[in-house]
């Protein structure tokens, strides 16, 4: 260590747990977005890092659209009583149930997050919401900052974001605006691998290659699940694959993949030639301009 | 850029804990070829998903275009596809075997200096891109004054376009000695010019043959390996405490820790330390991580200080070497850039201002000239100062900043002001005295 080197994923953990610590410190009721996904399971592993050996100082909340893979749900259950965090969880199927949102057809529910999103946020009167998007994910993202300033109707208005300096975050709000936190940004899919493996954080096993009965469809392979029926001339076959993102199940696709450990999956994603979101997401695949017009909505 | 003219691409990294990162910010006027410097860089590095080409190859022909516009991979924004300029600064990721780059791509034009400026706040390197053709315009030179403005320790100038001028030695050395005495002037640490050509990708990644007078390196080998390590300041101790650890539970009763990101110097158990401004001393107790105690901590770590004494220490304060202490001030001159467009800074004026982990209300005192970024002519008569001005003020804050000036220390030197009102991040300052 004489000569002070510091590796680019030490420079990425610095840099999100001082994020954490900065939210914590600034604002008053900050949550933190956790899916059971692997981009929210490393953050917090960070968040964890960054208060101890103090407990996380703001609850967890996971926007459920109901439409889950159940290790991702077990998963997230047992991490949060292992770190004693409190788990709040927004649940899209109630919000349908009583009348708040309306499911559209074709069974995706990634639209109808938003409004329950918001609905809890403005319930909990959160000021403060850590993400765990990527820049590298998406090119709308690209263009985000990591605290990102959102109206009183959670919207992003990327014409009117405020200047980001040097590690001056400003994260003063407003009552009903937030800030939406992004500790992430920096980071690649590689970078969160390569850091999973460096940290040993456990992950559900939907990462890792296992058979599993898909249809091939738009030349995606979907998990066939009480969410995703088969549809007319679609024949269903066992498959091995695994998951690049953990989101709702009706459009999260699956990869063809052997990868069964962290080292073949870092050996997998470091040779693709695909994103994660172009190889596995149908939400975005709407328009050229799917996310940027979800995030005018408020989404993450 | 076809898949053909490619050369073979790099490797990418399947074991990445060795590598360091490196920051750099491109500049250069609109037409230079700055998206497809990018485009070319993310391509040969297999950091360009075929995904994400197709879809702009798509966009491209349903437009009608006669060649891949490769904007379209860094212009992420409906508005800027609609109008075809870059409008904010876009952040792009790339490795190889040796280095992880983040790029931040910000936009030429005149009227987003404020968003070069966020870019450039914090790149170990910038990269200007100048026309082979049209030589140093006033974009280059303004870009370039920024850039040493906010103390960018590398700058590469890229002569792009070679292609176009029959690769000639003699339109480059032209530009390169025009630009290198303009760089004097402006105190740039290390300069690196590179003749280059983005669209054919002669010295991006590889050398090329079709300049056998350049002698020096590829542009990737360049960024590969300048040196970045010793541009941290690793001798002034600057600890600013941003968050108290004190965990309520049974166990750990007693534990009182300082969490922060070490914003230069080295900390080690046993030093002696001040706490600012109380300027109280003590002796560090400990470093300690979620993973164990340290024996040192140095930039940019963020680590947690345990002191030998019970002290009133809160977010704001800063830990420093009683013998180099940062100067504690109430009356602070800085260039501020001024970023809103909605209102202007005015003598008098009030504002919010964040300096590390502390936050004052300030009010400006004078503003001693409003600087013309083309000419560096001052004007002295200025009143305010309107989006993307820059000009010299004097602050008088409500409580002392512990702060040095920027080219010593850009951590405790540069500031951001916030219009209280609306909360919006209205302008920046450089700490110059």
């Amino acid at each position: 260590m004489s000569d002070y080197r510091v590796s680019h994923l030490d420079t990425l953990e610095a840099e999100g747990i001082f994020i954490f610590r900065e939210v914590a410190a600034t604002c008053q009721r900050p949550v933190l977005l956790f899916s059971g996904g692997k981009d929210s399971i490393v953050m917090l592993h960070l968040a964890q890092k960054a208060f101890a050996p103090a407990r996380i100082p703001f609850p967890v909340m996971h926007v459920d659209t109901g439409h889950n893979f159940p290790e991702a749900i077990e998963y997230r259950d047992q991490r949060v009583a292992d770190l004693g965090v409190q788990l709040i969880v927004a649940s899209v199927q109630e919000a349908i149930d009583s009348g708040f949102v309306t499911e559209p057809p074709g069974g995706s529910r990634n639209r109808i997050q938003t409004p329950v999103l918001l609905d809890a946020v403005e319930k909990h009167r959160f000021d403060a919401l850590f993400g765990g998007a990527r820049r590298d994910e998406e090119k709308a993202r690209a263009k985000e900052r990591i605290f990102s300033f959102r109206d009183e109707f959670g919207q992003w208005d990327p014409k009117n974001q405020r200047p980001e300096l040097w590690s001056l975050y400003n994260g003063r709000v407003h009552p009903d605006e937030q800030i939406r936190v992004f500790p992430l940004s920096n980071w690649t899919e590689l970078d969160i691998w390569n850091y999973i493996a460096e940290q040993d954080i456990p992950l559900p096993s939907i990462y890792f290659a296992h058979d599993r009965e898909v249809v091939e469809r738009d030349g995606m392979l979907y998990a066939v699940n009480e969410f995703l029926a088969k549809r007319d001339g679609e024949t269903s076959q066992v498959r091995r694959v695994r998951y690049r993102t953990v989101g709702d199940a009706s459009c999260t696709a699956a990869v063809a993949s052997e990868a069964d450990t962290v080292e073949k999956v870092i050996a997998e994603v470091a040779a693709t030639r695909i994103t994660e979101r172009g190889a596995t997401r149908g939400d975005d695949r709407a328009s050229e301009a799917a996310m940027e017009d979800r995030k005018r909505e408020g989404y993450f | 850029m076809t898949s053909t003219d490619v050369a073979a691409a790099a490797s990418a990294p399947t074991v990445s804990h060795e590598s360091d990162l490196l920051r750099f910010a491109t500049a250069g006027s609109v037409d230079d070829g700055k998206s497809t410097l990018i485009g070319r860089l993310l391509y040969d590095t297999k950091t360009l998903f075929e995904d994400q080409l197709s879809a702009v190859e798509a966009v491209s022909a349903a437009r009608g275009d006669e060649y891949t516009d490769l904007a379209l991979l860094t212009d992420g924004l409906r508005s800027e596809r609609e109008q075809g300029i870059t409008i904010d600064v876009a952040y792009r990721y790339f490795s190889t075997p040796k280095r992880k780059f983040i790029i931040a791509d910000t936009p030429g034009h005149i009227q987003y200096t404020r968003n070069m400026v966020t870019g450039a706040s914090t790149a170990d390197l910038s990269l200007i891109l100048v026309d082979a053709r049209k030589g140093l315009v006033e974009q280059s030179r303004r870009h370039a004054f920024l850039c040493s403005l906010l103390r960018v320790p590398h700058m590469v100038l890229c002569v792009n376009k070679m292609d176009l001028v029959d690769y000639s030695q003699e339109v480059f050395d032209r530009i390169a000695e025009e630009f290198t005495a303009f760089a004097t002037k402006l105190d740039v640490p290390d300069l690196t010019i590179v003749p280059i050509s983005a669209l054919k990708g002669d010295n991006v990644v590889n050398r090329s043959e079709n300049m056998p007078w350049y002698s020096g390196c590829s542009l990737l080998h360049h960024l590969e390996n300048v040196h970045i390590a010793s541009d941290r300041n690793l001798v002034d101790v600057r600890f600013p405490v941003q968050h108290v650890i004190r965990p309520q539970t049974s166990d750990t009763l007693d534990y009182r820790g300082y969490a922060g990101q070490v914003a230069s110097g080295v900390i080690k158990p046993g030093d002696d330390v001040v706490v600012l401004p109380s300027g109280f001393t003590t002796t560090v107790a400990s470093v300690e991580t979620a993973d164990g105690p340290l024996e040192e901590a140095f930039p940019p770590q963020s680590v947690t200080i345990r002191l030998a004494d019970d002290l009133d220490v809160s977010r704001g304060d800063m830990l420093a070497r009683p013998n180099n202490q940062p100067r504690s001030t109430q009356d602070v001159e800085a260039l501020v850039c001024w970023m809103d467009e909605t209102d202007s800074l005015r003598v008098r004026g009030k504002y919010a201002i964040k300096h590390t982990t502390n936050e004052v209300r300030a009010v400006v005192k004078e503003l001693k000239y409003r600087l013309d970024i083309n000419t560096l002519h001052r004007d002295e008569d200025a009143e305010a100062l309107e989006l993307n001005e820059i000009g010299r003020v004097k602050l008088r804050t409500t409580k002392p900043l512990l702060c040095d000036e920027y080219r010593r220390n850009r951590e405790t030197g540069g500031f951001i002001i916030v219009d209280e009102a609306t909360n919006r991040t209205v302008g920046a300052g450089i700490i110059t005295g």
